[in-house]
């Protein structure tokens, strides 16, 4: 793979994202081999924004690979506090670590933080934008249950805000999928993320309800309506709570349905969910993982 | 340029003639090139006037300025079969037709609140010009409609 940052999943070719799923399975199949891998290697994380299992499965992935990390930790107890702007935080970081991790609030953060640093960068979520990693661990967990060529996938829940949703539905564009969105109509596809599926002559098609769809799926992606990114509560309270499945809804599906969660979840996928064989997103969450070090070691290895 | 447009719009000596605006845009080119009479630049304009490639276009002239490369390419955005002509001693000495840039830069604003060129950065914005729009290069976001509402003031 030869990129010097991973800002969006609309930059990964099929061949890059089949190196990055194919490696991670030879890394899962064998941590131990990957264990000095980049000893003393330093990982810098920025987080602007809250995280558990991006940061986290990120300071994992170094660490199993033999580096560690330095973390800029809350913004409370930053620079950021006292005014610096991301140019300048990301330019003073890039002097502590050999790659940088950036989750930020403001849309184009991660591609506009990359113009300024020459250490590699990896957009770790910027607002609604892109969460290119995210999109990786998921392809992975597709393959590994359902193959990522001729299957019928179904995203449900906010699609508008939902950054995970933009970068899986691009990245999704480069396998043979038939890709059906599920939501309320104040939470569907935004134009520009319609607009670039309409370019890659994805096959898509939009619903405001699942039960019609669901005996069709492979694949049912659940996500959380963020209540964040509302501008006002009403509008949020209008919609939550709708676009929930539990186990009886599961009974109209495939035994092989996967069903997945980026997670956190609210209330969007029933705790009775958990105990079926379709429930996939633990796996989902585990694999961020094996695919960390995946990238991060194709990343480091073509920046040395 | 019709007998009836000269009588309208007189003859600049030197400067810029804009032409072939679509009707009613003129304004919104005085905005493009930063124009809101407080400069003090004589300007003549003609709004809504016949033409045969148009139907009806708008005209506009800038006594003593000549537009940068920055201006044409936000005004091909508004204006795609606008022709410029500099004027010199009350001839055209130049006429060019505007073409679309591939990207412009400086000029519009985001109109996505939550788009990092927003906030206090270093960092000016920067738009892809699309066949029908044009597009942030850092939020992603596509402006189709009313391009010219977006110019920075």
């Amino acid at each position: 793979m030869r990129h010097d940052h991973v800002i969006s999943a609309k930059q990964l070719s099929r061949a890059d994202v089949e190196e990055v799923l194919d490696h991670a399975s030879d890394i899962a199949a064998d941590p131990a081999g990957y264990r000095d891998r980049h000893e003393g290697t330093l990982l810098g994380l920025l987080f602007f924004e809250p995280s558990t299992r991006t940061k986290m499965s990120f300071a994992a992935a170094i660490k199993r690979l033999g580096g560690d990390v330095v973390d800029m930790g809350p913004t409370e107890y930053s620079s950021v506090k006292k005014g610096e702007s991301l140019a300048d935080t990301v330019r003073v970081v890039e002097g502590y670590a050999d790659a940088l991790v950036l989750r930020h609030p403001s849309e184009g953060s991660s591609k506009m933080a990359s113009e300024f640093v020459d250490v590699p960068l990896i957009n770790a979520g910027d607002g609604a934008g892109q969460h290119p990693t995210q999109t990786l661990l998921d392809l992975y967990t597709i393959r590994e249950n359902a193959g990522l060529d001729d299957i019928t996938i179904g995203i449900m829940g906010d699609l508008k805000y939902g950054r995970t949703v933009h970068s899986l539905a691009y990245a999704l564009s480069n396998f043979d999928t038939r890709q059906h969105f599920i939501s309320p109509e104040s939470l569907k596809l935004p134009r520009n993320v319609r607009y670039d599926l309409h370019e890659e002559g994805a096959s898509i098609k939009e619903h405001t309800d699942l039960e019609a769809i669901l005996p069709s799926l492979d694949v049912l992606y659940v996500t959380r309506i963020q209540r964040e990114r509302f501008p006002d509560e009403s509008e949020y309270r209008e919609v939550a709570g709708e676009y929930q499945i539990d186990a009886d809804t599961l009974e109209d599906a495939s035994d092989d349905l996967t069903v997945m969660h980026p997670l956190p979840r609210v209330d969007e996928i029933a705790h009775d969910v958990d105990a079926t064989s379709q429930a996939t997103y633990f796996q989902q969450a585990h694999n961020g993982v094996p695919v960390r070090m995946a990238l991060l070691d194709l990343l480091l290895e073509g920046s040395r | 340029m019709t007998d009836e447009t000269k009588l309208r719009v007189s003859k600049i000596e030197n400067g810029t003639v804009i032409d072939h605006v679509p009707g009613g845009q003129a304004l919104h080119v005085l905005a493009i090139i930063g124009i809101d009479g407080s400069g003090g630049e004589e300007v003549s304009i003609g709004m809504n006037v016949p033409s045969d490639r148009l139907g009806r276009k708008d005209v506009v002239k800038v006594e003593d300025r000549e537009l940068s490369q920055s201006e044409v390419d936000v005004l091909s955005l508004i204006a795609p079969a606008a022709t410029i002509n500099i004027v010199r001693d009350y001839d055209v000495v130049e006429k060019h037709r505007v073409s679309r840039p591939a990207e412009v830069v400086g000029v519009l604003t985001c109109p996505n609140h939550n788009c990092i060129t927003t906030e206090a950065e270093p960092v000016e914005s920067r738009f892809d010009v699309l066949d029908d729009g044009v597009r942030c290069v850092y939020c992603e976001t596509i402006i189709r409609e009313d391009i010219a509402a977006h110019i920075m003031v």
